[in-house]
């Protein structure tokens, strides 16, 4: 177990090194931010030499990194090009209300997979089985942008009964959601059903029933709790296209949170920002999964025994 | 029985779809030979199926919508083939190798799949993209360099196997020379899996590439694209929804051919999951 967490952390904080160095070279590559900061007024070199000062863009790249790893462990993530901001106030604005949608979204998924796909596993073949086989490919093919936009015309435009952005009260929540929630329920759902599938024909299933359990228990309690092991994998290798998901659909519905302040950035060319928003959450992604392989010592004995 | 006629009204299902818009896109030069460019200010917003000549309704400047649906396809299909096979080559050939040879090149290669796969590449190619600016070439790199350990990783353990069973031991044997051994004999028996891999990873690069045009980060917006489309669209979502409603139409219905097809695929190269009673 030690061995398995501690190449799991060296992989974790490798794949942190390897985004904050992509998102330097990025900003880098991008030329001078202080000529187009500047451009349209009439500025001298001494100007642009003040603020490549004040941004810190004089030094050699590797003290750029360094500053900009420094301030992502501290906090200090700099100011916003635009307005001068605490960009680390700004992250910690939006982050909580992307997390949000992407816990609930999850769960909302969860909560419709987990039934169904057990209900598919066991009439396996059957009309159901087919059925939601079909719905899910459907789900998986919608793009999630152009679903949000759907659900836009018909519950905003058609039926005026949510509002079509923006995050005021639970409406606002229920549509980002719902977009969010029906695409991951189309991969979760065949997830369940085949992990279902593989545990169903355990000997131990077969015992239960053959002991005369109830099939609710069986099913709930025997085959699900010995699903949970893939179901959490999955759900960790998911979790990056999840926030991936979110931060587009937030851009649909002017959704606050760090998807519209990495785009806005990227309007107003405003890297501080969008270095923040994406180191941000690269590590969230990162600490999901090594959290995930922690569980996963803790729901499997195996695991841990190794 | 009545699986199996499931099934393959699934097939059924998935290559007419993916045919026909794949035929559609192809011929769409020879269709709309404006390339859906033609302006009609005299026309614009004329609501779907209310005029022949603009059987899906015109947008705002009184271009067909339909051409334009048409014409876009080429961006989508482009991008998600193109980038596909570049990842797929790069990662079939990487695969054969470190899974034969093995040494300390797998393990680099293995360890490397690791950390790829691991990356947030959506938020990676958002900061290149938005940074760099896009064209459909940067695109398609992009996207193969995001994918190609995929390839490599199924490719390398199926070599993994196959370079232990008789036929290849019985090659080398008798004096075959390893890149023959690799092509002729590895080769093809590691295929089926990358071809399901293919098949849905051009489903998936086309909602990919769509949605950073969608958010104006991937294709230049003069040029007809799915995703171009619907960023367009979205502001006049209040009185023309038929601007909106057709590009994302396409786009999925483009994903669940395919969606189709690769499912079909994968039952057909791997029955552990088929859904058969």
């Amino acid at each position: 177990m030690a061995r398995f967490l501690l190449r799991r952390l060296g992989l974790a904080v490798f794949v942190v090194l390897v985004v904050t160095l992509l998102v330097a070279w990025a900003v880098r590559l991008s030329g001078d931010p202080a000529v187009m900061l500047a451009e349209g007024s009439t500025v001298t070199e001494q100007d642009l030499q003040n603020i490549r000062k004040a941004l810190g863009l004089d030094r050699s790249f590797a003290a750029q990194y360094a500053g900009f790893v420094g301030g992502m462990v501290t906090g200090d993530m700099g100011n916003s090009f635009m307005g001068g901001r605490a960009v680390g106030g700004m992250v910690r604005q939006a982050l909580p209300l992307t997390l949000m949608l992407a816990g609930l979204s999850l769960l909302v998924s969860l909560a419709l997979s987990i039934p169904l796909g057990i209900h598919a596993a066991v009439h396996r073949g059957g009309v159901a089985d087919q059925a939601i086989r079909i719905v899910s490919l459907v789900g998986l093919s919608f793009p999630n942008f152009w679903l949000a936009i759907m659900l836009v015309l018909v519950f905003s435009i058609a039926l005026g009964w949510l509002p079509p952005s923006g995050a005021d009260g639970v409406s606002a929540v229920i549509m980002p959601v719902m977009t969010m929630g029906v695409i991951l329920t189309a991969t979760n759902v065949r997830l369940v059903r085949t992990a279902m599938l593989e545990t169903l024909s355990a000997q131990y299933i077969t015992v239960a029933r053959s002991k005369g359990l109830g099939e609710a228990v069986v099913l709930y309690k025997h085959a699900l709790t010995n699903c949970a092991i893939p179901l959490i994998t999955y759900i960790g290798l998911q979790f990056g296209g999840l926030i991936g998901g979110v931060v587009v659909v937030e851009r649909v519905f002017n959704w606050p949170g760090m998807g519209s302040l990495a785009f806005d950035a990227v309007a107003s060319r405003d890297y501080p920002v969008l270095q923040a928003v994406v180191t941000v959450l690269a590590v969230v992604i990162v600490l999901v999964n090594l959290l995930i392989d922690l569980v996963y010592g803790v729901v499997d004995p195996r695991v841990r025994a190794e | 029985m009545r699986f199996s006629r499931l099934r393959s009204l699934e097939f059924l299902v998935g290559a007419g779809l993916t045919g026909a818009i794949v035929l559609a896109v192809v011929c769409s030069g020879l269709l709309f030979p404006d390339g859906g460019d033609a302006m009609d200010l005299a026309m614009r917003l004329v609501p779907p199926f209310a005029s022949l000549a603009h059987p899906f309704g015109t947008d705002p400047l009184g271009r067909d919508v339909l051409a334009r649906v048409v014409v876009g396809g080429q961006i989508s299909l482009t991008v998600g083939v193109l980038s596909v096979a570049g990842a797929a080559i790069v990662g079939t050939f990487a695969g054969l190798v470190a899974g034969y040879y093995r040494g300390v090149w797998d393990s680099i290669l293995m360890r490397w799949a690791d950390v790829q796969l691991a990356l947030p590449f959506i938020l990676i190619a958002i900061t290149f993209a938005a940074i760099l600016g896009t064209d459909m070439w940067k695109l398609i790199a992009f996207m193969a360099i995001a994918q190609w350990v995929q390839y490599a990783r199924v490719v390398r353990s199926a070599t993994l196997v196959l370079r232990e069973r008789e036929f290849v031991i019985s090659a080398h044997a008798v004096g075959v020379r390893d890149p023959v051994i690799l092509w002729r004999h590895i080769l093809p028996n590691a295929m089926a899996p990358v071809l399901v891999l293919m098949t849905l990873n051009v489903a998936n690069n086309i909602l990919l590439e769509s949605s950073l045009t969608f958010l104006g980060l991937g294709i230049d917006p003069l040029i007809p694209s799915w995703g171009g489309m619907l960023a367009d669209g979205r502001t006049y979502l209040q009185t023309a929804w038929w601007v909106s409603v057709f590009p994302g139409l396409a786009i999925m219905l483009t994903v669940l051919g395919l969606n189709l097809l690769g499912d079909w695929l994968r039952d057909l190269v791997d029955p552990t999951t088929r859904s058969e009673t």
